[in-house]
């Protein structure tokens, strides 16, 4: 897992991971890019990252993956990132195709639900927290419960 | 003590409390304004491990995070 202050640079991230795996004998490699688009007067999007969760929640992906003979990578952004560039690169490598096409299925996905990050709108140079993008995590709510006094 | 951190947007300073278990915590939480409308869809988490275990049990320097929703990518 890696992150970056701004805009990914996708190329070399792609260089980077293929080199990484070239002599793995994985078959398949399918990676998923993330780019802003230019929606509403938004100059940018920003976001806040938590590493500790995020990397436990990427972790445990990486014993999902390893149980089906698959590698998954992610890359994130930090910080503001201009529209028309990239914030998020997720990636599959494993020796058959449907793996690869099933997991990068379920991990961008669970990502998009449980990874600790929050994004904001920049707009006029000022942060909007992304409010109706923005998805409750597994098991929230439960500090609502009223308890004994 | 246990450490209290608010992720995000939630625009509150960390607070050190007496707390034994998380129901507690929410007990405190319930009445601060500006943390109380985020409750009812924040996830918890303990020293960096998810939890929606409220009789989860606290010990003196454990980080209870409290998580507003999410969207990353």
């Amino acid at each position: 897992m890696e992150l970056y202050q701004g805009s990914l640079d996708v190329k070399s991230i792609f260089n980077k991971w293929l080199d990484e795996e070239i002599e793995s004998n994985y078959g398949a490699f399918i990676p998923f890019v993330g780019i802003i688009r230019a929606e509403d007067n938004i100059e940018a999007l920003s976001f806040d990252i938590y590493e500790p969760i995020l990397q436990n929640w990427f972790n445990s992906w990486v014993e999902r993956a390893k149980e089906r003979g698959a590698k998954v990578k992610m890359a994130h952004a930090i910080g503001d990132v201009p529209v028309h560039t990239s914030s998020y690169i997720s990636a599959v490598f494993s020796p058959k195709r449907r793996i690869a096409l099933e997991l990068i299925d379920e991990f961008v996905e669970d990502f998009k639900a449980n990874a600790p990050i929050w994004k904001y709108d920049v707009v006029n140079g000022k942060r909007v927290y992304a409010e109706d993008r923005s998805t409750p995590m597994s098991g929230s709510g439960i500090l609502a419960k009223k308890g004994d006094r | 003590m246990v450490k209290i951190e608010f992720l995000g947007p939630i625009a509150h300073k960390p607070l050190e409390i007496e707390a034994f278990s998380l129901q507690d915590v929410a007990n405190r939480l319930q009445d601060i304004d500006g943390v109380n409308e985020w409750l009812d869809r924040c996830a918890v988490a303990v020293n960096s491990e998810m939890t929606n275990d409220l009789t989860k049990v606290l010990k003196s320097g454990d980080v209870v995070s409290i998580l507003p929703p999410v969207c990353g990518g």
